[in-house]
Parts: C-alpha cells; structure tokens; sequence
C-alpha cells in the first residue's frame, strides 16, 4: 500500500551558527497524529529505527598549541565555544569534533601534552556524547599513532537515535586520502542500510573538490561518495578549511563549520591562502563569536512536529533538509 | 633508388651524418629536464616557466622528508621521496599559471608549501 504522506522531508537538519561551531537539530517534520505515526512506522521499519528529535553540536580546527601572528589567542576560542555549548537552551546529546584538535609538534611528548590540553578543555562539555575524527595536524606526521592512543580509532561508525554516524580519516595516510581499505570497510559499514536511512558523515577535509590547489579535496573523495550514493539522505560534515561552506552535490549536502582559530578568507575571492588578520580589537571576528537565545517556535507544515529551531539572531547558514528524508510517490517501505 | 640505398656509398653518407650530428634522432626526442627540490615547507624554484605543447621532464628530490608533488590542472599526483629522483614527464596543452603543493603532510608549515608552474605559447 502506497503511503499517503505528502512529498515532503521526514526530517529537518537546521545548521546554525552559534559563532563558534555549527548546532544541528534533527527533527523528524511528520506530525504526531496517527498519519504521522504510520510515517514513523514505515520509516523504523525500513530503517530499523525510527528518528526521533535530538540536536547535535559540529566543533572543528581547535588547534591546541597553536599561538602565533594570525591568532595569538591559543584556546581562548575553544574555551569559549565550549562556555557556549553547556548553555545552549537545548542540551545538545553529542558533540563532533571534525579535526585538528591539536596543532602538531615536532616533539612527540609536546604534541601528546597539546592532547592532554585538548582532553582537558573538552571535558568540560556537558554532553553525554563526544566523537572525534583527526585532522592531519594531529595525525599527518605519525599515521594517528598518537591520536589513537588519546581518542581511539580514527575511523569508525555507530548509532545514535534513528541516524547512521560514520567517521572518516582522511588525513592519517598523510595525502588527502581515505584509502581502498577504508573504503571497504565503508562500503560495508553502509550495507545494512535502506536507501532512505539518514547517514551522516564526519570527516575532516572536504570529500569534494573545494580548492584542490588549497588542498581542500580528498583525492577519492568521489570515491567515498559514490559508495554513498545509493542514499537519499547524506550529510557530511567536515573542517578543515576554517569557514562555512555548505554544498549540494548529488544526494548528500556537504557543511563546513567555523574553526575555532585563525579563518581563512573565502577562495572565491581571489585572495591568496593566508589567514586573515588578526583584529585585536575584534579578536573573534571572523570566528564569530555571538550570542544566541533558542527558544522553540514554529511548526514546518500542518500536522508536523514543532521545530526547535534557535531563534536566529545569529545567522542561519545551513538552512533546511541537509538529510533529505523524501518519500517517493509510488514507493513503498 | 633501390640500389642507390643498397650501395656502400649510401651506408658511407649515412655513416657521415651520423658522425656531423645531421642526425641527432635521440637528442631531439629527449625532453628538456627541469629540476625541482623539496625541502620543509618550499620548493626550490619557486616558480618554473614552461611551453604548451612542449615535452618537459621535471626531476623531482627531496632534501629532507616525503614531500607531495601535486597540481590537478597538470594532471601531476606524484610523491617525491628522500634519496631518490621522481622523473615526472608532461606535455603541457593549456596556458595558464598553475599553483603546485606539496599533498604529502610534513609539519607545521606543510600548508604553505606551494610553487608555481607557468605555461606560455
């Protein structure tokens, strides 16, 4: 029996600002009436498990250790991100940090102290869940020999409320590279997955061409994404190049976060690959440092849940449906 | 003409160009050979200038550690390894200034590690 949902996203990812990182909320936009009920049947059924609402928080490109020119401020960005995040009015349940936590070191015991200090600064996160990925500053030079002994395995994949998470390393074989064996392994990570299951990527370079000669691209990164492909519903996440970016390509929509240092000017603006320069009187400028009040709001559509989205006074960037749940006409669960 | 070529004057006038450098079929097929060295965080020269249509050697070594050699536009994706020459040979077809990076981390200053490859007409 054919559904007789709408066309309509079954869920909502609203990426927001909150000047120092990226908050996603997932939410589910069938209503709680029994059409919706049947929607989130059909959809756990299909899925496994049915998405139920949650937020999320995205942190990238801490940098720990680095204090020079471009941002003398060393943590003061982090500390301050994570301030923010334990007073969020909605209690995110996970935290992503996309990579270059730290800023390498050609002294082992200096880079495993900077970790120490990572560990230290985000423990005070009050959030149940918190995930990594490295960027090449934390495992470029030794393979993520280091990295895993503070954090575990650089890539990896679990569950969390409906949405499949999946962590990419595409910087520990020191090319901007995921790797045949790690594309394996993905492939089959996603197997027992439906196409319409949410999946969402974090990584930490871009999976896609951004700037090849800034060395925003993963060499198979078209790769990765064609072994995603078959999804509907694809978000991947990533840091790396210290600025928002958000992408449509294909099925899967790509969201870049704000580092949490030193940003780097937009590479469409004809500018060289410098970091922009430090404001003393505007020392968080372009990392955006504003407030936010969330408070919930509006409905999506008749009949669908209420969305908790933050009221905007900071900017919204990532807008709606970065997991596109779309049910088909004429397709059935 | 058959026997002309059969004769041992034609091997005698063949054997004379060879010898005045008339003939020369290795020299011009040998492309000309830039060298290129990487060291932590530059590539020496900073800059080469090439001609479309030509072919080029580029000799790649490194000074130090494993340093990446990389420029899409060139089609070049090459690693340049300690104690080795990486010989990476281009016909360039498109004029244009094409920034080079070292793809292959190694430290702090890897993401400025970059030069640039000039084809003119």
């Amino acid at each position: 029996m054919k559904p007789s949902f709408n066309r309509r996203s079954f869920m909502k990812v609203a990426g927001v600002s909150i000047g120092v990182g990226a908050l996603y909320q997932i939410v589910p936009t069938w209503g709680k009436g029994k059409e919706g009920q049947e929607m989130a049947r059909l959809l756990g059924k299909a899925n496994g498990e049915p998405v139920s609402p949650f937020s999320f928080v995205q942190l990238s490109d801490t940098h720990v250790g680095f204090n020079g020119p471009p941002d003398p401020l060393g943590t003061k960005a982090f500390e301050l991100a994570v301030e923010k995040v334990n007073q969020l009015s909605e209690k995110p349940e996970l935290v992503l940090f996309t990579g270059d936590l730290t800023h390498d070191s050609e002294d082992p015991d200096e880079h495993a102290s900077r970790m120490k200090l990572f560990q230290k600064i985000s423990s005070r996160l009050n959030v149940a869940k918190i995930k990594h990925v490295p960027g090449e500053h934390d495992a470029g030079l030794d393979g993520g020999k280091l990295f895993r002994e503070f954090f575990g395995e650089t890539s990896y994949s679990f569950d969390h409320r409906g949405i499949h998470f999946i962590a990419l390393d595409n910087v520990s074989r020191a090319k901007p590279e995921v790797g045949e064996e790690q594309r394996a392994w993905l492939k089959k990570d996603v197997a027992r997955f439906s196409k319409t299951s949410p999946i969402v990527v974090f990584t930490h370079r871009p999976l896609f061409d951004l700037k090849p000669e800034w060395e925003w691209f993963t060499s198979d990164g078209d790769e990765v994404m064609n072994v995603l492909a078959p999804f509907e519903n694809v978000t991947v996440l990533y840091g790396h190049i210290h600025r928002q970016n958000t992408q449509k390509l294909g099925n899967a929509t790509h969201y870049a976060a704000r580092s949490l240092i030193f940003a780097f000017p937009d590479p469409e603006s004809g500018s060289e690959k410098k970091p922009i320069p430090f404001d003393k009187d505007q020392p968080f400028k372009n990392l955006g440092i504003r407030q936010i009040s969330g408070k919930e709001q509006h409905s999506v559509s008749p009949g669908s849940l209420s969305i908790n989205d933050v009221e905007l006074t900071v900017r919204e960037y990532a807008g709606t449906a970065g997991i596109q749940q779309i049910l088909k006409e004429g397709v059935s669960l | 003409m058959k026997s002309f070529l059969k004769s041992p004057l034609s091997l005698l006038v063949a054997a004379g160009m060879i010898l005045s450098g008339v003939v020369r079929t290795h020299a011009t097929d040998t492309p000309r050979e830039v060298v290129v060295t990487a060291k932590r965080f530059e590539f020496t020269p900073k800059q080469i200038t090439l001609k479309k249509g030509e072919t080029v050697t580029l000799k790649l070594t490194s000074e130090d550690v494993t340093h990446g050699f990389f420029v899409r536009p060139l089609k070049i994706d090459t690693e340049i390894v300690p104690g080795k020459t990486t010989e990476v040979t281009i016909t360039p077809q498109a004029t244009g200034k094409f920034t080079t990076i070292c793809d292959h981390f190694c430290g702090v200053g890897h993401g400025n590690m970059m030069m640039t490859i000039i084809v003119e007409e």
